[in-house]
C-alpha cells in the first residue's frame, strides 16, 4: 500500500485544487482551481512535480497534516511558517517525511492562500478531467476534514536532495491591478469609470473563492443595471445596483446577468487573491494589446523564477531537515552547498 | 437599450467583439432573448469546435453573445479577432447539426410542483390549463448556466409569464421544472430558486456517471410529456441506475 498524508487538523477553507477545470463552463460547470495557480505550480516543481498536479490549498492558516504508512516529500508555497516535527523551517522548500512525521503549517505572515505539493501526487479520481474542488457543486477531490488519508499515488523510494526557492525570488504580490475595460464598460458613466480607476477599495470580509467584493467608492451606472446574462471570464468585475464591484474568481458561476465594467489581467488574479480582507486594492487600465504582452512578460518572468528553484543542501534526507534550519531560519539561503 | 461602445472593436456589422480581459472575447449578436440571436450564437460556436483553433481553450456560449477563452500566449488576440469576424460574416442560424428535440417527462403538481395551483390562481387559470399551455409549447434551450446542467428556456406561452417570486427559495429538488418571467428552466440538481415550481422531471440532465454527463445543449429544443406519479416513480428508479429517460429526435 502506498503512503498516505493524513489530515490531523485541515488548515483554513482546506480544498483539493489544480489548476482548474476548462471546457465545461458551457454546461454551467465553474472552473474552480487554485486562486493562486502561480504559488501552486511552484509548490508542485519544489516536489519534482509536474506543474498541473493537485495540491492542497489553504487559506490564512495550513493545518497539520501525519506521514503514514511511508516517507514523503512535501512543499509549501505561500508566506507560512512551516514545522517538521518541531523543527521551525521556512516555505518555499521541500521536506522530506519519514512515516510518523510530522508536518504542520502556522498563520500565513502575508498573503492568503498557500499550497501544499506533495511528491508524486496526490490519489484522487479526476472528474471532468481535474480534480479541482467546487464545493457549491460537488464535484471534485473535495474538502478536507480532521482524520482524512490522502493516499500518495507514486512512491518514491528515495529522495535526492531538497529543492529550495530562495526568498528573494518569492513571488510579489503588491502593486495596482491591471485590467482591461469591458465587455460592458459601456454601462457605466465616464464618471464611474474614472471613479473606478482611481478610487480605493478594500476587500470585504464576505469574499471567498466565487469572489471577492470591494468596499469603496460606487461606481455610476449610465443605464439599467442588468444585462441579458452572458458568460463571466476568470476576474470580470461585476457591478450589482449598489454599485460595488465583485471582482469574479475560480470558483464564479459560468453565466450571470450583472454588467461588467471591466477584467483583471490574467497574471494579476493571484495577486489580487492574495490580497486580505481589509487590505487595499487599486484599479489600473491597461489596453487589450498591453495586456497580451503582460501576459507574455509574466510568462516569462515565472520561467525565471522557476529557474531559481535550486538544490539545497546534498546530504541523508532525513538529516535534511535539521541541517537546513541552520541555514534557512530567515529563509535564505545563498548558492548551493 | 443598446449604448454607445466603449471597447466595442471593429467587426462586422452582424456582431461586436468586446474585451474580456487579456484572455476572453465577446462575440455579441444583440442584447436581446431572441432565437434568431441564439442560434447566431449556436451556429458561431459550431464552426470555431469545429476547427478547434489551438490556443482556443473553451467557449461559453449564451443567450445573444459567445464567451471565446484564449490562451494569449498561444494564439495571438488579433489574430483570433480576424477569425471570429471572418466566421461570424456569414453564419447562418441553426448552422448546427448536433441540434435535438428532446421529449422530458414531468409530473405536474401536488408533491412536484408545488406553485402550481398559485400560478393558475394567478392567471385565472385550472391547474390543468396551465399543464396544457406548459405542455403544448416547443421550447429552445438558450444556454446552461448558473449551475451543472441547468437549462434556460425560451418559449414560454405568454399567458404563463409570471413574475418571479419575492421570496426566493433556499433549496429546490434538483429535476424541477419551473418558470419565471418570460423563461422557462430544467434544473439538475439542487438550489435556490426565485422561479416558480411547476412539476419535476425523474430525467437527469446532469450526470456525472453517465459517458456524457451533460444531455441538454444550447439550441435544442425541449417538450414537455405530462406522466402520472406512477410512471415519475418508474422513470427516476431507471435514470438513478444511469438510463436516459427521455426520448429524443434530430431537431433540424
Amino acid at each position: 500500500m502506498n503512503a498516505a498524508l493524513r489530515i490531523s487538523a485541515p488548515g483554513g477553507a482546506a480544498t483539493i485544487q489544480d489548476l482548474g477545470r476548462p471546457g465545461f463552463q458551457r454546461y454551467g460547470v465553474p472552473e474552480a482551481g487554485a486562486m493562486d495557480r502561480g504559488a501552486l505550480r511552484i509548490a508542485n516543481l519544489l516536489v519534482g512535480n509536474d506543474e498541473t498536479e493537485a495540491c492542497i490549498e489553504f487559506a490564512v492558516v495550513g493545518g497539520a497534516y501525519e506521514m503514514v504508512g511511508g516517507p514523503g516529500r512535501l512543499a509549501v508555497a505561500g508566506d507560512f511558517t512551516v514545522t517538521v516535527d518541531g523543527v521551525k523551517l521556512a516555505a518555499y522548500q521541500s521536506y522530506d517525511l519519514r512515516e510518523g512525521s510530522r508536518l504542520s503549517i502556522g498563520r500565513s505572515a502575508s498573503g492568503v492562500y498557500g499550497y501544499l505539493a506533495v511528491d508524486g501526487g496526490l490519489d484522487i479520481a479526476a472528474v471532468l478531467g481535474s480534480r479541482s474542488t467546487h464545493v457549491r457543486s460537488g464535484i471534485g477531490g473535495g474538502v478536507l476534514q480532521a482524520g482524512m488519508r490522502l493516499p500518495l499515488r507514486q512512491q518514491r523510494e528515495s529522495f535526492a536532495v531538497a529543492q529550495i526557492l530562495p526568498r528573494a525570488s518569492w513571488p510579489q504580490y503588491d502593486g495596482p491591478i491591471r485590467v482591461v475595460l469591458g465587455p460592458q464598460d459601456d454601462f457605466f458613466t465616464p464618471k464611474g469609470i474614472a471613479d473606478f480607476l482611481a478610487g480605493d477599495y478594500r476587500v470585504s470580509l464576505r469574499s471567498d473563492r466565487m469572489g471577492y467584493r470591494l468596499e469603496g467608492p460606487p461606481i455610476a451606472r449610465a443605464g439599467d443595471f442588468n444585462i441579458v446574462s452572458d458568460g463571466i471570464a476568470l476576474g470580470s468585475i461585476q457591478v450589482p445596483g449598489t454599485g460595488l464591484p465583485i471582482v469574479l474568481l475560480a470558483d464564479r458561476q459560468s453565466t450571470g446577468g450583472y454588467p461588467k465594467i471591466a477584467t483583471v489581467v490574467s497574471c494579476d488574479i493571484r495577486r489580487l487573491a492574495q490580497r486580505r480582507p481589509q487590505d487595499v486594492v487599486r484599479f489600473a487600465a491597461v489596453s487589450a494589446d498591453e495586456a497580451e504582452e503582460i501576459a507574455k512578460a509574466d510568462q516569462a518572468a515565472f520561467h525565471g523564477l522557476c529557474s531559481h528553484i535550486r538544490t539545497a543542501i546534498d546530504t541523508d534526507p532525513y538529516d535534511s531537515a535539521r541541517l537546513l534550519q541552520l541555514n534557512l531560519v530567515d529563509g535564505f539561503i545563498d548558492g548551493e552547498v | 437599450m443598446s449604448p454607445a461602445p466603449h471597447s466595442g472593436l471593429p467587426s462586422a456589422a452582424l456582431c461586436r467583439i468586446l474585451n474580456a480581459g487579456d484572455c476572453g472575447l465577446v462575440v455579441e449578436f444583440g442584447s436581446a432573448v431572441d432565437a434568431r440571436l441564439n442560434g447566431l450564437v449556436v451556429a458561431l460556436d459550431a464552426r470555431l469546435r469545429s476547427e478547434a483553433l489551438p490556443g482556443v481553450v473553451e467557449t461559453v456560449p449564451t443567450y445573444r453573445s459567445l464567451l471565446v477563452l484564449f490562451d494569449p500566449i498561444v494564439l495571438g488576440r488579433r489574430e483570433l479577432i480576424a477569425k471570429l469576424e471572418m466566421m461570424s460574416a456569414d453564419l447562418r442560424p441553426e448552422d448546427d447539426s448536433q441540434t435535438r428535440r428532446w421529449f422530458v417527462p414531468v409530473t405536474y403538481g401536488e408533491g412536484f410542483g408545488e406553485d402550481l395551483d398559485h400560478v393558475a390562481a394567478l392567471h385565472g387559470l385550472t391547474t390543468d390549463e396551465v399543464i396544457r399551455h406548459h405542455s403544448q409549447a416547443e421550447y429552445r434551450v438558450y444556454m446552461i448556466g448558473f449551475a451543472p446542467g441547468f437549462a434556460y428556456l425560451g418559449g414560454l406561452p405568454e399567458l404563463l409569464h409570471t413574475p418571479r417570486r419575492i421570496d426566493p427559495r433556499q433549496r429546490t429538488p434538483a429535476g424541477s421544472i419551473s418558470i419565471g418571467g418570460v423563461q422557462a428552466a430544467i434544473s439538475s440538481v439542487e438550489g435556490p430558486s426565485g422561479w416558480h415550481l411547476l412539476g419535476r422531471t425523474p430525467l437527469r440532465t446532469f450526470d456525472l456517471a453517465r459517458e456524457d454527463p451533460f444531455l441538454l445543449k444550447p439550441g435544442d429544443r425541449v417538450r414537455f410529456q405530462p406522466v402520472p406519479q406512477a410512471e415519475f416513480l418508474r422513470l427516476k428508479a431507471m435514470s438513478e441506475s444511469g438510463a436516459v429517460t427521455a426520448e429524443w429526435e434530430a431537431a433540424s
